[in-house]
C-alpha cells in the first residue's frame, strides 16, 4: 500500500538552529532516506519551502482568488514529505517514526487512493 | 441438535470468527462466513452427525462459503474475481486444528480491535462486538448511546481499518508494551462502565464488569504478562465488592460502611493471588499497583483495621508510576486518614487549584469530606454542591444531598 507522509513542524524551531544543528539534521534526513530506499520503502521524497513562499489558489463561481501564504494558518507547518510503499499501517507507522523531525514535529500517515480498486 | 449447536455457538463462535478473520481478512466477510457455516451446521449435522472437531468443520466451511460467494458475486465486479482468487491460494495456512493457532487468532484480533490509529470509544465498541459477540444494541445500551450512533462509529472502525491498511497481527516483540497498554486501557474503560453504573441500573451494566473480566482472563491465558495479571486481579477484587455496594433500596453504600460479610471471598482470593504474582515478577505496573490497594482493603476484616500506612505507602509508588492527578487525588484521601484530614486537604487543595480535575465530582466530595471533618461545615457544604452539579448518576447525587442535609 502507498501512503503519504506529511511531516508537520513548528517552522521556528528549525528556523531557530544553528548551522551545526542544521546540518546535522540534514545529515539525519539523508541517512534516514538512504535507509529507506534500501528497503524498498521510498517512492519519492521532498523538503518543501517555507510557509511564507506558499501562495493558496481557489476558484469560486468561476472566479479565481489567491491569497499569500497556507490555506490556514495552524500551529505546526507542513515542511516536507515521503511518498512510501509499505506492508501495511504499521509498516507506515514504523517508517515514520524514524523521520528526523518526528521528535519534536508530527508526521501525518495519510493512505492513498487505491484508483485500480 | 438444535441446543448442541447452540452450546457450540456459544463456546466456539468467538474463535471461529477470529480465524475467519484472519483467513478471509474482512470482518463483514468474516461474520457472513460464521453466519452460513453456523447455518449449514443446522442442515447438516443432523443427518451427518456432529464433525469430530466442530471449530475446524465451521471454519473451513465458512472459509468455502465466503469465496464461494465472492466467486459468483465476481460475474459482476471483476475486482472481487482477484480477491476471491487470493483467498483461494494464499489462503494462509489450511484453517488448523489445534489450539494455540487459534489462540493466536483471537490475539490477533483483540490487537486490531485496540490498534491505537482507532479513536478510543471506537476500540471499545469494536471489541465488545468482534471479541466478545455482544450485538450493537447490547453495547449501545450500556454505553447509554443510540445504536444507531454505535452503529456508525463501528462501521467507520472497520472502514478505517480496511482504508489505512491496519494489519491483522499481534504486533511485534518491540512493539508490543505499548500496543499492549492499549489493550489493558479499553479493558479498564469497559469494566469501569459496569462497575460505576449501580444496581437498579439495567442488567447489561453488570455484565460489562463480567465481560471486561473474562476478556482479562482470555488475555492472560494468551499472554501470561504482570500488567495483565495486574488489571485481572484488580478488576476481580473490585467486583467481590459488588454486593456491598448498594443498599437493598439502590443506594451508594461507600467502602468504609460496607457489610464486608457481603465481599466475594473467592473472587479476593483469586485477585490477590494474580496481584501477588504480577508484584513477584517485579515488571509490573499501575494495574498490579492499584490491585494492590485493592488487595489492602480486601484484607482487612473491618474498615477500621484497614492498613491506611501501607496504602499509602503504595499510592507513593503508583504516582511515581502513574503520577495523574486522579491518583495524587485518591493519595491525598489516604493520606487524609492515616495523617488526619488537615494533611489531606493540604494535598487536595493544590490538586483543584491546578484545575485539572475541577469538574470531577470525586474531587469536590473528598474535599467535602475533609472539610466535614474538621467542622468546617460552610465549606463542606459549597464542595458537596459542586459535586452535586457535576455527577448525573442518580444514587451518587442521592447520597450527596444526604450529605448535605446531614451538615444541617
Amino acid at each position: 500500500m502507498k501512503y503519504l507522509c506529511l511531516i508537520y513542524g513548528v517552522e521556528s524551531v528549525v528556523g531557530a538552529m544553528s548551522p551545526t544543528e542544521l546540518q546535522s539534521l540534514m545529515s539525519e534526513f539523508n541517512s534516514f532516506t538512504e535507509d529507506i530506499k534500501q528497503s524498498g520503502h521510498y517512492i519519492l521524497g521532498q523538503r518543501l519551502q517555507p510557509v511564507h513562499t506558499a501562495t493558496t489558489v481557489r476558484v469560486r463561481n468561476g472566479k479565481m482568488s489567491t491569497t499569500d501564504g497556507p490555506f490556514a494558518e495552524t500551529k505546526e507547518q507542513l515542511g516536507g514529505f515521503f511518498m512510501i510503499e509499505a506492508r501495511d499501517l504499521n509498516d507506515a507507522i514504523q517508517i515514520a517514526s524514524r523521520v528526523p523531525s518526528a521528535r519534536y514535529g508530527s508526521i501525518e500517515v495519510r493512505p492513498i487512493w487505491d484508483m485500480s480498486r | 441438535m438444535r441446543e448442541q449447536v447452540d452450546a457450540i455457538y456459544r463456546t466456539e463462535s468467538r474463535r471461529v470468527l477470529a480465524t475467519l478473520i484472519r483467513l478471509l481478512g474482512d470482518f463483514d466477510l468474516a461474520e457472513e462466513a460464521l453466519h452460513d457455516a453456523f447455518a449449514a451446521a443446522l442442515e447438516r449435522w443432523p443427518k451427518d452427525g456432529v464433525p469430530g472437531n466442530p471449530r475446524a468443520w465451521l471454519v473451513s466451511t465458512g472459509r468455502f462459503k465466503a469465496i464461494d460467494g465472492l466467486r459468483r458475486r465476481a460475474r459482476f465486479d471483476a475486482s472481487l474475481a482477484e480477491l476471491a482468487a487470493r483467498m483461494q491460494n494464499g489462503g494462509s495456512t489450511l484453517p488448523a486444528a489445534d489450539d494455540e493457532s487459534v489462540e493466536d487468532d483471537r490475539l490477533r484480533l483483540i490487537f486490531t480491535c485496540c490498534h491505537p490509529a482507532l479513536q478510543p470509544d471506537a476500540q471499545v465498541a469494536l471489541t465488545l462486538r468482534e471479541v466478545c459477540g455482544l450485538t450493537t444494541e447490547e453495547i449501545a445500551h450500556a454505553f447509554l448511546i443510540g445504536p444507531p450512533t454505535l452503529a456508525q462509529r463501528i462501521v467507520r472502525a472497520k472502514a478505517k481499518i480496511r482504508d489505512a491498511g491496519i494489519p491483522y497481527q499481534i504486533p511485534a516483540r518491540e512493539n508490543l508494551p505499548d500496543r499492549l497498554d492499549t489493550v489493558l486501557h479499553v479493558i479498564y474503560l469497559v469494566f469501569n462502565e459496569g462497575y460505576s453504573a449501580t444496581s437498579g441500573g439495567s442488567l447489561t451494566r453488570h455484565d460489562l464488569s463480567a465481560e471486561a473480566i473474562r476478556l482479562g482472563r482470555l488475555l492472560l491465558a494468551l499472554l501470561p504478562e504482570a500488567e495483565v495479571m495486574g488489571l485481572l486481579g484488580l478488576m476481580l477484587l473490585s467486583e467481590s465488592r459488588r454486593a456491598a455496594r448498594t443498599s437493598p433500596e439502590g443506594e451508594l453504600v461507600l467502602l468504609e460502611e460496607q457489610d464486608r460479610s457481603r465481599w466475594n471471598r473467592e473472587e479476593i482470593a483469586e485477585g490477590s493471588a494474580l496481584v501477588e504474582q504480577a508484584l513477584a515478577s517485579r515488571r509490573f505496573g499501575p494495574y498490579a499497583l492499584q490491585g494492590a490497594i485493592a488487595a489492602v482493603h480486601a484484607e482487612a476484616p473491618t474498615s477500621a483495621t484497614t492498613d491506611w500506612a501501607q496504602i499509602v505507602g503504595l499510592y507513593d509508588v503508583l504516582a511515581r508510576a502513574d503520577p495523574s492527578p486522579v491518583v495524587q487525588l485518591n493519595r491525598a484521601v489516604a493520606v487524609g486518614i492515616r495523617d488526619g484530614p488537615e494533611a489531606g486537604l493540604a494535598l487536595i487543595d493544590p490538586i483543584l487549584e491546578a484545575g485539572e480535575l475541577e469538574n470531577y465530582h470525586l474531587a469536590w466530595s473528598a474535599r467535602a469530606d475533609l472539610c466535614r471533618r474538621l467542622g468546617r461545615t460552610t465549606e463542606a457544604r459549597e464542595a458537596y454542591q459542586r459535586a452535586l452539579t457535576l455527577t448525573r448518576q442518580e444514587p451518587e447525587r442521592r447520597f450527596l444531598a444526604r450529605r448535605i442535609a446531614s451538615l444541617d
